[in-house]
């Protein structure tokens, strides 16, 4: 034995105990890791932003004295009754089937509360959100599960989607454990079943297609209901663009850190861009087309505050779209089931694995000793007091630059804490009137 | 009869026209004259009509059809009768991709070929086609019957669900987890039936045909079947 010291164990950043655990678990397994929800890295994020606020150069305007209008209409391009919402932050689309009735009921309560909309998601239309609902998006999906004209007429608004943050260019699957009498019969399947969701339409391919079918659900609809087309943050310009020429009424964009029932990790982890370096993509594309404001562009993808609101906004989104962050408010992740999660191999903050239908919350499954634990009317209570201090807190921050709609906001109201996201953001670095990327440097 | 010239008169006020029929009006029995393939002619009909377009048609002719009975007399665009409810769609020439697709109900009836993706991710639709049909047809179908009097190309009833299908010529090749089934006597019933509304007159016995279905071994993921996804 030598005298000297030995070298301290050092563990390698490449093979981390995260990874390594995982290449147990999938050597152990034979599957692929599958989860719920957007991309847990640390992407550049709003976070990297701030506002300058007013000063000498721009006047405040008076907090709770001076107005700050946040209503927004969506669908005014096209649609004979384009939709008016109080707040421009609306829920986004989670499915009956990954969430229990209960859940979606409430999602509707507080939306409608709040002067917002729902959406529905794959696997069709229940009353239940089609009743607490006010306004009500239904989305057009790959699977078609549920679709049918009835529904598309007394829906306010159709949602095509074309991809989703989480997983662009992927499908879906919602696994057997979660496929009840009720949800194997509203999708035409076996109870038990996975039920995979294609990853393309049946019965289009590309944009030239895409406007015919848009002609189609507004011919079906006598043309009164706004078209949105939702794309997965991969290519926002040319896929804005796309949506815009094949006559979308909006445009939804949903960044990586957007959430999913259920899919792999490593497509969460790898696939899509940051809902920062999307944005101003997609507002340029509408811009060069002339569009901007004309066909409402809709941000989702990590927005959690109404510091995240104004930023979006005023990068030029017209509204935001919230799914992970309803639920948390739904009481999802919740550390007073902190004892249930630990029975489910988690803690709280970090259970994603919705698929399993396991949730001690209630509200991502469909185990009715579960969901009945799951009160609507307060989830809708507590939903409805989110949305509202989202909007107060992006009110606030609109005021302090000067803007008596949050409309009104614009990136010249932004500067950026690190180099990626200024030039993400095509904002410049804070303390200079450096734009990272632009004149090619 | 009601003629519309849809070439004079435009696509919006046909279907606004047609959309605004209730189940007790006299004015039963429509045909469009002029389709030249217009896409979305006669798209989400709710009403127990009679509708005859003299042409061919383009996209989703008859598209979300509850009810209604549509006759095509010429050739159907991509999506003739999609997610069709009800009623019944008959394309007198041939059809091309995804007919029927996601059908939840009622009857297609393509008298000539049909192309790929016919009867896609079908939900309940009966689909019968006099002749051939291209390939990935019935692909994720999850129900209903699809009867082919002729031959069917590649992959046919690829991740294939609870959908029926039936072809009386040869299969190039069979998609994954679908495969050969017993015709037992309730299928050849059933064959009868949808043969005789379909038209076919003694040109082709339930018999002649070959019974294809799910093996179900897709239904759960399991590793070992990762070759076939």
């Amino acid at each position: 034995m030598s005298d000297f010291p030995h070298t301290p164990p050092k563990q390698s950043w490449t093979f981390s105990n995260d990874v390594n655990a995982e290449i147990r678990r999938a050597a152990a397994s034979g599957i692929y890791d599958i989860r719920g929800g957007g991309s847990k890295r640390r992407l550049p994020h709003f976070d990297d932003l701030l506002f300058l606020g007013a000063s000498i150069s721009r006047y405040p305007l008076e907090g709770y004295r001076e107005k700050c209008a946040t209503d927004v209409w969506l669908g005014t391009r096209h649609a004979k009754k384009p939709i008016h919402l109080d707040i421009p932050i609306t829920i986004a689309g989670m499915s009956f089937g990954s969430l229990s009735g209960p859940a979606k009921e409430a999602l509707g309560r507080g939306a409608s509360a709040a002067g917002t909309s729902t959406t529905t998601g794959d696997g069709g239309m229940t009353e239940e959100e089609r009743g607490h609902s006010k306004t009500l998006v239904y989305q057009y999906l790959p699977s078609r599960y549920g679709m049918n004209p009835d529904d598309l007429r007394r829906c306010d608004a159709i949602e095509i989607v074309v991809g989703q943050g989480a997983k662009p260019g992927g499908g879906g699957m919602l696994l057997g454990q979660k496929i009840s009498d009720r949800v194997a019969e509203m999708r035409n399947l076996p109870k038990g079943i996975d039920q995979r969701s294609a990853c393309r339409h049946p019965d289009w391919t590309g944009p030239d297609d895409m406007e015919i079918k848009i002609l189609e659900l507004r011919e079906i609809t006598d043309w009164e209901k706004p078209i949105y087309v939702k794309i997965g943050g991969a290519r926002p310009y040319y896929d804005t663009a796309l949506a815009v020429k094949a006559g979308a009424d909006v445009v939804v964009l949903d960044g990586m850190q957007g959430g999913t029932a259920a899919t792999q990790d490593v497509f969460i982890e790898h696939v899509g861009m940051p809902t920062l370096a999307c944005i101003p993509e997609a507002v340029k594309a509408l811009q060069d087309l002339g569009m901007h404001r004309k066909v409402q562009l809709i941000v989702s993808g990590g927005i959690r505050n109404g510091a995240d609101v104004a930023k979006a906004m005023a990068l030029g989104a017209d509204a935001v779209s919230i799914g992970t962050a309803a639920l948390v408010a739904l009481g999802d992740n919740d550390p007073k089931f902190e004892g249930e999660y630990r029975k489910l191999g988690t803690i709280a903050g970090a259970y994603d694995d919705w698929h399993e239908g396991k949730d001690p919350a209630g509200i991502t499954t469909q185990d009715p000793e579960l969901y009945n634990r799951f009160d609507p009317i307060l989830g809708g209570r507590r939903l409805s007091n989110y949305l509202k201090v989202m909007t107060l807190e992006a009110q606030t921050i609109a005021r302090a630059c000067g803007k008596n709609h949050l409309h009104n906001l614009e990136p010249e109201d932004l500067c950026a804490l690190t180099l990626e996201a200024a030039a993400m953001a095509k904002v410049p670095l804070a303390g200079t009137d450096w734009y990272p990327g632009r004149n090619g440097f | 009869m009601q003629t519309f010239d849809l070439e004079a008169r435009g696509l919006r006020e046909l279907n606004s026209t047609l959309h605004a029929l209730k189940g007790q009006t006299n004015m039963s029995a429509w045909e469009v004259i002029n389709p030249k393939g217009a896409h979305a002619i006669a798209a989400g009909l709710d009403a127990p009509v009679e509708v005859t377009v003299k042409g061919s048609t383009g996209y989703y002719c008859a598209g979300m059809n509850k009810q209604a009975t549509v006759q095509i007399k010429g050739s159907a665009g991509p999506g003739v009768a999609e997610n069709m409810m009800s009623g019944t769609v008959i394309v007198e020439g041939d059809a091309s991709q995804y007919a029927g697709a996601t059908g939840r109900g009622g009857l297609l009836v393509i008298k000539g070929n049909a192309s790929s993706r016919c009867g896609i991710s079908m939900k309940g639709i009966n689909i019968v086609v006099h002749g051939n049909i291209g390939h990935m047809s019935a692909f994720m179908a999850q129900s209903g019957t699809l009867v082919v009097l002729g031959d069917a190309g590649e992959a046919l009833g690829d991740s294939l669900y609870e959908a029926r299908l039936f072809v009386r010529g040869k299969v190039k090749s069979l998609g994954a987890d679908c495969i050969e089934k017993e015709m037992r006597p309730e299928h050849l019933e059933l064959l009868a039936d949808l043969l005789k509304q379909a038209g076919v007159d003694g040109k082709a016995k339930p018999e002649e045909f070959t019974r294809y279905g799910s093996a179900r071994k897709l239904y759960n993921f399991n590793i070992d079947n990762a070759d076939a996804y």
